[in-house]
Order: C-alpha cells, then structure tokens, then sequence
C-alpha cells in the first residue's frame, strides 16, 4: 500500500487546515481510501485522521430535524430508533450496504464520496486499458467492452459509470443537507444536488467532477427534515446479501386518507364485490422516489412526483406514471433491461411506502 | 494549531487481554500486523480488499476487517482475533464448539473469520432465526459453501449464549 505520513485531527477544523495541502487525504472508517491507495486511485502523501473527533458523532432529533454525524457507521443508522422512525428508507439503505463487518467500520460522510464500482475504474496501476477517470481524456474501456451495469442517465462518451452508494439515494429522496466544512467556513449542500452526472461536470466545464463538494470541504452531518410518510429503499441484486445494485429506488409516500380509489365519487354507479375492493385501494397524497445505481447521482423522478397526488397506491397505476418519468432514459447496446427493472423497483419501493403488500 | 504528520507512529492497544505498546508504518492495516509483526496468523488474508471476511476481527466487540483498519486506528482499543476465543485453559468457545459439533467447515480457511463474525453476530442479538443468520453472516465467504452447518452451529451457539 501507497506510503504516508500521518495524523490525528483534534477539530474538525484542524482537519481541514491540513487540506489547505491537496495531497492531504482524509480517513473516518478507511473502507475506501485504503482500497484507492492499493489501487493508485488516490495519490496523498498524508493522511489526517478524523475518527476521534466526538463532535462529528450522535444521531439526534434537532427542533423538526433529524440530525446525523459524519462519523455515523451504516450499522448505527440502520438500526437507530430515531431513523427507523423518521427516516426507514435511509435505514434500509444503510443495514442493504456492503456487509455486516463494513458497515461497521464505514461511517455516513464517506460512504457518499465512494467512488463508481466500474472494474475497468478499480484496477491496480499501471491500467492496462484507457479509463477516463484515471487518465482524463483517454477514453471510457467500459462503452466499448461490457456495460451491463452502467448509466441509463446523464452518461457521455467519457465515462458511463454509476454512483453505487445505496445511503446517498435515501438521503437525495429525503431531501436531507449535507453539512460541510471548509476554508471559508460551513455551507450545506442539498443531497439531491450532491452528486453530478458525467452530461452535468461537462457542462459545468469541469468534466472530472463526480459532486459539489470543494477541494478541502469536509462533511461533517447531515440534516434530515422531519417526515411520518411510509417509506422504502428496493435494492436489485443478484444475491440477497453482500452485494452493489443492479438497480434501487428509495421512496416515501403519504396517503390521502379521506378518500379511497373511486368509492367517494357518488356519480360512480355501485359495483359489486370485485369491483369494490379493487376501488379501494387508497390514493397517493404526495410521494418523493429516487432510483439508485442507473446514474453517477441518485436519479430523482420529479416528473412523477409531480403527478403521483391522486394516483391509487396500486401496480396497474404507478407503472405508467413512472415509465412516463422515466421516457427520457437513455440505456447503452448492453443495459436496456435496467430502464424495466429500475421502473419495476421504483413501483415496489411506492407500494411497499403506502403500504401495500 | 498545526498538526503534525509522521510515517511511524506510536499505538498503545489492548491485544487478546494483553496491554501493549508498538511503533508501526501509519500504513500498516491490522492485519499485516497481526500476521507479519506479532505472529498471529488466525486472521488470513483472502482478498485484502473487504470483499471476503476472512480477516474479521473484534475491535471493542465489533467484528471488522483487519485489511480496511489501519494499527493506528486502534490507538487505545481492544481487539480479538480467534487466538484470543478459547479460554487460558484451552477449553473452546461455545462458538468454536458448535462449528466442530456442526462441521461448519471443510478447508477451514474462513474459519477464523467465520468464529468472529459469529460471535458478533450473537451479541448484536442477530442470529434468531435462520433468515436473520445467513444476512448478517453474508460478510463471511465460504468458497467450500458450508452455509447450511455455518447457520447451524451460529443458531445453536446462540441458544446456548443468547445475545442482547
């Protein structure tokens, strides 16, 4: 592994006076920094350590908010009463993350900045073949190879690789903030704005940016808003545990409950028994839905959640509503059964939300 | 105040019950140490990238890996490796009893981390059924798939030894 010099951060802004030095690298629970040093993905020369700062610990109701510290690990979130009950889906996101060792050691503030899971990406230098976010300009391997797990949105000819944090889906659906400090002092960052896709960066003119943090921006928590809506996080994988998204989708949903389906409309004429029941299912007050691992940011369906009011919490009407918001997906030669399948998880996490079976 | 860095640093830890004190490469992970330095070579080195489990350790009862935990992470912490399980007088863990009751293992290579990971998994309270054992056992690769008795013996130990 990669040699450095080392420290232990006393402040958080200690921490960040030391990134003043760009080969300076932070490391909270290492899962990933000690990965890139093996594979030369990161480049530091010194490392400062922010594992024992205490004050970016806890997880704690604040006034309507629902506050959660860097230091956080995936296993403390998932298990929290306080996030179990305000924020399921940030739950179920974190304890469907990587393993049950890992999560204990992988904290919330890292877990957003992991890098894409690409395997032309994660090789040991010197690459053998171009990758783009190795050597800006030299080409994307994975377009012109095998692509099966890549974007359906916001890719380029550079680079199709997706953002594969599972927590950082839940958080851009819950509309949380990120907290972030740095030179110029604290700012928060929307985690639906967080992360950029490939089309944003270049079009920003800042095509090897992946998110909106700064050079030398620390995260220090994240500031949930307060929410009783149902909630889900529906990973697809291919084995049950242990294992990145082929797709996801996080979703929260509040139901109108003083009306079912059709049964309040007096002009409707009576039906009978079928035709009751299947008027009953409840309909959608307001819901939020984000897809996972079809982007290298979590994908927001803002066109669906615009129509969902209304909608009956049932297969037969969420379908159309999200492959209407879905219309301008663009799946590569290899990945057009993740376009089916992120529609598929997008419709289970709403009726798991509502509470539908 | 600046803080300063250096390539060798001081870690005092607590090791299987014993207090000691090393001077290591900041870049040293726990398990290199374990093996290379201090000789314990019950954690094993399988994918040194945090994708098999086979080096989990306990770090203040926490099972984690040894490849993604840097000695210098531990300052001030108590880590358990499977050398550390059986009893001073050599009588087995109630979870090393049941993988050999149960034969939860052929080659014996994840073994080790196996036992960790299991009796974690006990103490979290999540070996109740069967369902809950096999997920939060999944961070444990067995390539000779001893599942079925792995599950077996971490039901049965946790009968014996209830978790919180």
């Amino acid at each position: 592994m990669r040699d450095f010099a080392y420290a232990r951060a006393d402040t958080a802004e200690s921490a960040v006076d030391t990134l003043a030095d760009p080969g300076t690298s932070v490391i909270a629970g290492g899962t990933e920094l000690l990965n890139w040093f093996r594979l030369g993905i990161a480049a530091a020369d010194r490392v400062v350590d922010i594992g024992g700062l205490d004050e970016l610990r806890g997880i704690a109701s604040d006034g309507d908010d629902l506050r959660i510290g860097a230091l956080a690990t995936l296993n403390e979130i998932g298990e929290h009463p306080l996030v179990t009950q305000a924020a399921g889906a940030l739950a179920s996101a974190c304890l469907q993350a990587a393993s049950a060792q890992i999560r204990n050691r992988a904290t919330i503030g890292g877990n957003v900045l992991q890098r894409t899971r690409c395997p032309y990406f994660r090789a040991e230098e010197p690459l053998p073949w171009p990758c783009h976010k190795r050597d800006p300009g030299s080409g994307c391997t994975s377009l012109a190879g095998r692509h099966e797990r890549q974007a359906i949105f916001g890719w380029t000819q550079d680079c199709v690789a997706v953002q594969p944090s599972d927590p950082a889906v839940a958080l851009a659906m819950l509309d949380a903030q990120a907290d972030v400090l740095g030179p110029a002092g604290s700012r928060t960052i929307p985690m639906r704005e967080f992360h950029l896709t490939q089309r944003e960066a270049a079009e920003a003119g800042q095509p090897m940016r992946e998110t909106r943090l700064e050079p030398g921006e620390l995260i220090t928590g994240y500031r949930l808003p307060a929410s009783t809506d149902g909630q889900a996080y529906v990973k697809v994988r291919e084995r049950a545990s242990y294992e990145y998204a082929i797709v996801s989708a996080a979703a929260a949903v509040r139901l109108d409950r003083t009306r079912a389906a059709g049964a309040t409309d007096p002009r409707r004429p009576r039906q009978g028994r079928q035709g009751a029941q299947r008027q009953g299912a409840p309909r959608i007050a307001a819901a939020r839905v984000a897809l996972g691992s079809v982007a290298q940011r979590p994908w927001r369906l803002t066109l669906a959640e615009a129509e969902l009011p209304g909608t009956p919490l049932t297969r037969e009407a969420l379908t159309p509503v999200i492959e209407r918001a879905m219309a301008d997906a663009v799946p590569l030669p290899q990945n057009g059964f993740k376009v089916l399948m992120a529609r598929n998880a997008a419709v289970r996490a709403l009726l798991a939300a509502g509470g539908a079976r | 105040m600046t803080l300063d860095f250096t390539r060798r640093v001081e870690v005092t830890l607590r090791l299987n019950g014993r207090d000691l004190t090393t001077v290591v490469s900041a870049r040293t992970t726990l398990l290199d140490w374990l093996r290379e330095d201090i000789g314990l070579t019950g954690a094993k080195k399988g994918c040194n990238e945090g994708a098999c489990g086979t080096c989990t350790v306990l770090v203040d009862g926490h099972r984690m890996n040894g490849c993604l935990t840097l000695v210098v992470q531990c300052e001030g912490r108590s880590v358990t490796t499977v050398e550390g399980l059986a009893g001073a007088d050599g009588v087995l863990h109630p979870v090393q009893q049941a993988f050999a009751e149960f034969d939860a293992f052929q080659c014996g290579y994840c073994t080790p981390g196996q036992l960790l990971s299991a009796v974690a998994c006990i103490a979290e309270g999540h070996a109740a059924d069967d369902a809950s054992v096999r997920e939060w056992m999944s961070g444990n690769i067995c390539r000779c798939s001893a599942y079925p008795q792995i599950t077996a013996a971490v039901l049965a130990a946790a009968r014996e030894e209830p978790g919180r």
